[in-house]
């Protein structure tokens, strides 16, 4: 069963900018999906529009094979959303906020409060939970934000950039905790500007540019379909004369660097054998960018050049 | 999973609770003022000026004003709690806690209306204390008084709602109370008896709603009114669904919250 289901999902603000137009997007039930994206491509308006926040101007969702117009109290109940602004009561304490919001799911006074504390321990909040939010830094209102989507136990899980301005330590400590949520059976709908975290947590992905989906699928699947890689290669003397590659692309050459373009599927084996003929040691070897981030780039790039074409 | 009706039980205790706390939390900007303004014009126009005024409709002039002091208090407290609140709500995002959770529409208006009539009422209260130190009038009809007092807050606390779902800025949230709810309270015969007025301006007071309520509370209380009790609830009642309506419609499209 899907999770989420969207046909032609389409919104136009009152400004008349088209923000998505029509959208077909489908999450597998038990599913950790990406949603992914440039700067105003339109992940939050959709994510708003699931999320009972914005009225759609066009399309149909079904959560859960229900839809949301004729289902919506079910379908709300489904739901957990981690917003992208901070939209709590900045006066309120961490654990009044999940009370509340355990309230308003018709979660019990008593039980809410286990449930509070369970949520606020479990994302390093306890702590904290009787001060005002205000006084939580950027990072420690993330996870509080976190922690309020999840009180009600829902079964689709929807975060709008969750580990933005989180530090490392506790960016992992929440891949960690979402990669066990999802495989107790949450289904997961991510947006992020982190690629890596994108490509190290989903199985499947959207990419979405404009208000309309350029590219979808399983994350393996784009990431095999990716032409070209990128390497850069850190040599052990300074090499002053040009370098001669037949097969692969130099794309630059720095005296003690060069970064050099491989089709999928080339074997590297050949490249180090020429550059051992021209006496150049390669010290060490990566990948310019996490692969799935160079998927994304160059598509968003080649979108955006067919768009001014 | 649980019933509609469970969850928008418990979603509506959630509500009145947050509600409750947030007035009292913030109890010398919500509770001591109009006590304060209370107990000024009970002082100036009961005490002092009341001595030469003598009697009003046959009653003791600070007997006859106390009535619509207090409801004075009433009406602007439940209205400016719910706009506050309400526009606080949408202004810093966490309606959104409320607009993603299965809360019906009617439970989200009752909530609100509910924080705005208790802080009324608690503000009533405490008013109605305070003039106990300047007059000794015993309530006539408790049951009345009562009955009128809850409608008239829960129409301005909707009222509240509803200017609330417009308002943009902080401005807005000022200028109904400012230029509408002040001026409609003064010339609801808090202060004099409608029949002093010239015929014309009898007659035009007829279509100010406050006066309705001014008089069925003083009715309640002092067991006098310019006109007909019946009349009084039923301004009232009309009013209530009728802003009742309008809040619904305006929350179910969603205008002023949702894009
Ligand atoms: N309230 C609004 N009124 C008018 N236009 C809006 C509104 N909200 C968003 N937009 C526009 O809609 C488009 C999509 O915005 P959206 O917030 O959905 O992007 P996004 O993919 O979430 O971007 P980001 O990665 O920056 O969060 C943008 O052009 C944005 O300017
Ligand atoms: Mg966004």
């Amino acid at each position: 069963m899907n999770a989420l289901q969207t046909k032609a999902l389409a919104k136009t603000y009152g400004s008349g900018l088209v923000a998505l137009k029509g959208i077909n997007l489908e999450v597998q039930q038990g599913d950790f999906f990406a949603l992914l994206g440039p700067n105003g491509a339109g992940k939050s308006t959709a994510i708003g529009i699931i999320c009972s926040l914005l009225n759609k101007t066009a399309g149909s969702i079904e959560i859960f094979g229900h839809d949301l117009d004729s289902n919506r109290e079910f379908c709300k109940s489904q739901i957990g959303l981690v917003p992208q602004e901070i939209n709590f009561n900045v006066f309120e304490t961490p654990r009044n906020i999940l009370i509340t919001q355990a309230g308003y799911y018709g979660i019990a006074r008593r039980e809410a409060s286990t449930r509070a504390d369970e949520y606020l321990a479990s994302l390093d909040l306890y702590e904290k939970r009787n001060q005002t939010a205000r006084t939580l830094s950027g990072g420690m209102k993330r996870r509080l934000m976190v922690a309020r989507a999840l009180v009600h136990r829902p079964k689709l899980l929807i975060l709008d950039e969750p580990t933005a301005g989180v530090d490392i330590e506790i960016r992992r400590s929440m891949w960690k905790f979402l990669s066990d949520l999802n495989a107790a059976g949450t289904t997961i709908i991510l947006t992020t500007h982190y690629l890596e975290e994108a490509e190290s947590l989903c199985r499947n992905v959207a990419i979405i540019d404009g208000g309309e989906i350029v590219e979808s699928g399983a994350v393996e699947e784009l990431l095999s379909r990716a032409m070209v890689q990128s390497f850069v290669l850190d040599l052990a003397e300074p090499v002053s004369v040009e370098i001669d590659l037949v097969g692969y692309r130099l794309i630059s050459q720095k005296p003690r660097q060069l970064e050099i373009e491989v089709n999928t599927g080339t074997s590297m084996n050949d490249l180090f054998a020429q550059l051992a003929a021209q006496d150049i040691n390669v010290l060490s070897m990566r990948n310019k960018a996490n692969r799935l981030e160079e998927f994304f780039l160059r598509l968003v790039d080649e979108n955006k050049k067919s768009n001014t074409a | 999973m649980k019933s509609l009706l469970a969850i928008n039980t418990v979603a509506f205790k959630t509500m009145v609770v947050r509600e409750v706390r947030r007035f009292t939390r913030i109890w010398v900007q919500t509770i001591v003022p109009p006590a304060i303004s209370a107990l000024l014009y009970l002082t100036i126009f009961g005490t002092l000026i009341g001595s030469r005024i003598g009697e009003m409709d046959g009653h003791r002039y600070i007997d006859f004003i106390v009535p619509g002091i207090i409801m004075m208090a009433v009406i602007t407290n439940s209205y400016s709690n719910a706009v506050s609140s309400f526009f606080g709500a949408k202004f810093q995002h966490y309606l959104e806690e409320l607009l993603v959770a299965p809360v019906h529409i009617v439970v989200i208006l009752a909530g609100f209306v509910a924080g705005g009539v208790a802080r009324g009422l608690a503000v009533g209260a405490l008013v109605a204390a305070v003039s106990l130190f300047f007059t000794d009038i015993t309530v006539q009809n408790p049951l009345l008084t009562i009955l009128v007092v809850v409608l008239t807050s829960t129409l301005f606390a909707i009222g509240g709602v509803i200017n609330a779902v417009f308002a943009k800025s902080f401005d807005d949230v000022s200028v109904i109370p400012n230029f509408v709810l002040t001026p409609l309270t003064y010339l609801g015969g808090i202060f004099y008896s409608v029949k002093m007025l010239p015929d014309f301006w009898e007659s035009v007071s007829m279509f100010n709603p406050v006066l309705y309520m001014i008089n069925g509370f003083r009715y309640g209380i002092l067991g006098s009114s310019d006109f007909d009790i019946r009349w009084s609830l039923f301004v009232i009642l009309v009013f209530i669904v009728v802003l009742g309506s309008v809040a619904l419609f305006l929350l179910n499209r969603g205008i002023g919250i949702k894009q």
